[in-house]
């Protein structure tokens, strides 16, 4: 069968089981706008090529499968930089198509001509100019197996013009040919069994869940991991929801803005057990006084991050989930006879500092509206069911703090990258993914002004969500810095709480627009916004512009310095400084 | 700092020098000579790059180059066992008495030479890094016009070729992966 090297195009995205792509054509991608007519493929018509791009991004969080984002040459690929860059950061598999300009012309500086593969080598797993219409498919099978296997990331695909129109015989590649791609997927036993030994000599072991764990949809291999071994859990910024927060050996995020008790428990433990994560300068703070009396497991997919930033005492090179699921199989046999190791004084050190030291803020009756007030009321007028995405900043630490995860994907933010805007289009693509959930973005004023243009396309499409802007008129996360390390110096941070009107703003766009300016409206507010099914609705929370976000670790600083509150509040009779018996 | 030789080989696609030298650059490692080449395998090309670097970053210079999805392997030299080489061409000015004097350094050297004029002479010369720098030192008094040097090449001496070796063991992978090898992630 002949079929043009677009129509090969949709066939392949057909084959691998695509449903839904995000996209927007332009001259050098027009011919495989064609046959999208007569696919089974929808396609969301996005209003920026970076909304398309996080909403393939959101898409991929909140389903586990590939997102697909398509642009044209030049600008329109120029404009997906960002987001793949975010998700090569934050490992998140997603697969973009770029038109290029005609063959002949590559190279000749012609109109939106921009070396694309050129410009993302950097920033993706890997990419592929297409030569031929032949190779069409077989390239998109490569892509999107390079994408969803091993360590999950970006591959942007390439098509010049006349590859997409010229004509091949269609044939569905039966595999791909990578003889340079070979992840390791199994966990090694006898590093297993090394890893079990050093788990059940521990005092104080912790386990330090990352991202990996939910790429590997390993969260109930993990609860039985914990379960086995009565193991303490953090959580960190990428990890939220691999365990659930209400469990009783949930300890909460680590980190520059982690809770106490998860930021404490990683400096006194004496085994950590990373899975899926990798010691990120934002959990370690100043790297050389990190955990400084713990050994380290460290099971990762990918062998660069093993050794990276901290020696590992037992490196596991593999898939998470396997590895997790071998993890509890060796632990029930070596614990056979001889029961769980007696720690019940480092979970009673942990429980107390949890009860001493809980995530707080304070919101007066009569006073400025706190975001953190919003966010509870969200969680709990939403009884926590939803999916919650986030933009960068104080907001992104507040929502990622005070929601409670119970399960995996339903928190989705930009972690690595830490790219404002971010939350309305990974909103979008959640949803489109999940059309059966509640989605709630969870966003700042200043990111939710770098891609609103989103919320028309969620009117056009039907792709309804409610954005909660934490609207206290500033950069506040900037803000904050400016306050605490250049002696209040601000300095371009002041946005103003109305302008734009986001109420008007967001009936501009379709939505409905809602707003709460004192504590006592906003369960009304959150209760009409979630009677609204059939439209996206912003809500306008005009929040307190002094606040900070605490826990902190400054910048650098050692995790043992966390600050607490305001004013550079330090824990009274820090049970840290003490050492553990 | 130090030199450290590796070898890798990498399927023949466009772009994969670029792959290459741009993993380098993004994560702050300095190459000191990169040199590519066909193999004897149709589709592969293998690279031989002198890189400066600590022990430590080399182990991470490695598994990122590992994770290019067009390299096949590489192999870090152990400079007690590798046969090291180089081609260097230089055009030393020769005033006077100076060409019979060039000529007997080539010759103690071994080196041949390739083109004459009235005023320069150009020398062909193969060896460890070593040699050449200690030909170039000698040439220098005479003045030295240009030169061109290829990088080092590189193999491993014994009988196995780089695909049977192991690359780097990590100490992860074990019994079921003898000698984690690479091949992406």
């Amino acid at each position: 069968m002949k079929v043009s090297g677009a129509q090969a195009l949709f066939k392949a995205l057909e084959g691998e089981g695509v449903d839904v792509v995000f996209g927007i054509p332009g001259g050098a991608i027009l011919p495989a706008y064609d046959p999208l007519i007569d696919s089974s493929v929808r396609h969301v018509l996005t209003r920026h090529e970076q909304g398309a791009g996080h909403a393939a991004e959101g898409y991929a969080w909140a389903t586990g499968k590939v997102g697909v984002c398509i642009a044209t040459s030049g600008p329109g690929g120029c404009n997906l930089v960002t987001p793949l860059a975010d998700a090569k950061m934050d490992s998140v598999p997603i697969v973009a198509i770029t038109g290029q300009v005609p063959s002949p012309v590559v190279g000749n500086d012609a109109f939106q001509e921009a070396d694309i593969t050129g410009i993302t080598m950097p920033v993706t797993k890997h990419n592929f100019l297409v030569k031929s219409p032949g190779e069409v498919a077989q390239t998109i099978r490569e892509a999107f197996h390079i994408a969803r296997t091993g360590r999950p990331g970006p591959v942007l695909v390439d098509i010049p013009k006349d590859v997409l129109i010229n004509e091949t015989d269609w044939s569905w590649p039966e595999s791909v040919d990578l003889p340079g791609y070979r992840p390791t997927t199994k966990g090694n036993r006898k590093q297993v069994r090394e890893a079990v030994k050093l788990i059940l000599r521990a005092e104080r072991p912790v386990l330090y869940v990352g991202g990996g764990v939910i790429k590997a949809d390993a969260a109930a291999e993990l609860r039985e991991l914990v379960e086995a071994g009565r193991l303490p859990v953090v959580t960190t910024l990428m990890a939220r929801g691999a365990f659930p927060d209400s469990h009783e050996l949930a300890l909460g995020m680590p980190g520059m803005h982690g809770c106490y008790t998860a930021v404490t428990a990683l400096q006194k433990a004496d085994l950590l057990v990373a899975l899926g994560s990798r010691f990120d300068d934002r959990v370690t703070g100043q790297l050389s006084t990190f955990a400084p009396t713990a050994k380290i497991i460290h099971a990762d997919i990918d062998p660069a991050e093993i050794g990276k930033n901290r020696v590992a005492d037992v490196p596991i090179v593999g898939d998470v989930r396997d590895i997790i699921a071998k993890l509890v199989a060796e632990l029930r046999h070596q614990q056979e006879g001889r029961g769980v190791p007696d720690r019940e004084a480092w979970l009673r050190t942990l429980a107390s500092w949890k009860e001493r030291y809980p995530l707080r803020y304070e919101q007066p009756d009569d006073g400025l509206l706190k975001p953190q007030f919003a966010i509870d009321r969200l969680r709990e007028l939403t009884d926590g069911d939803a999916i919650v995405v986030a933009g960068v900043g104080q907001h992104q630490m507040w929502a990622s703090q005070f929601w409670r995860f119970e399960e995996p994907r339903t928190w989705i933010n930009s972690g690595g990258l830490g790219t404002m805007g971010f939350a309305v289009p990974a909103a979008l693509g959640a949803k489109a993914g999940r059309p059966d959930r509640r989605v709630v973005a969870i966003d700042g004023d200043g990111c939710f002004q770098m891609t609103a243009q989103e919320l028309a396309t969620s009117t056009t499409e039907n792709i309804p969500f409610i954005t909660a802007i934490m609207n206290n008129a500033y950069l506040g996360m900037v803000r904050q810095w400016q306050e605490l390390f250049y002696k209040e110096r601000y300095s371009q941070v002041y946005l103003t709480h109305d302008t734009p009107d986001y109420v008007k703003l967001a009936e501009a766009y379709g939505a409905v627009g809602l707003r709460a300016e004192h504590a006592d409206e906003v369960d009304a507010v959150i209760e009409k916004a979630l009677s609204v099914e059939d439209r996206s609705v912003v809500i306008d929370f005009r929040c307190d512009p002094g606040e900070m976000v605490f826990p902190m670790v400054p910048a650098g600083a050692s995790n043992d310095d966390i600050i607490i509150g305001p004013g550079g509040l330090r824990p009274v009779d820090d049970p840290a400084e003490a050492p553990i018996a | 700092m130090s030199l450290h030789t590796i070898s890798v080989l990498v399927e023949d696609k466009p772009g994969v020098l670029t792959r290459v030298a741009g993993l380098f650059s993004a994560r702050g490692f300095n190459i000191d000579s990169l040199a590519v080449g066909p193999t004897g395998e149709t589709g592969l090309s293998r690279m031989t790059i002198v890189v400066d670097v600590e022990s430590k970053s080399l182990e991470q210079v490695t598994k990122q180059l590992n994770k290019l999805i067009n390299v096949i392997k590489i192999l870090e030299h152990d400079p007690g066992t590798t046969v090291e080489r180089e081609l260097m061409l230089v055009k030393v000015r020769t005033k006077g008495d100076d060409r019979q004097r060039v000529m007997e350094v080539a010759s103690v050297f071994r080196v041949n030479v390739v083109d004459v004029t009235h005023a320069t002479l150009t020398l062909e010369a193969t060896g460890k890094p070593e040699k050449l720098e200690a030909l170039l030192e000698l040439l220098r008094d005479f003045g030295i016009v240009e030169v061109s040097r290829t990088g080092r090449i590189a193999l491993a001496r014994g009988d196995r070729g780089i695909r049977e070796r192991v690359g780097r063991r990590l100490a992860a992978v074990g019994d079921e992966h003898p000698g984690w090898t690479g091949g992406g992630v």
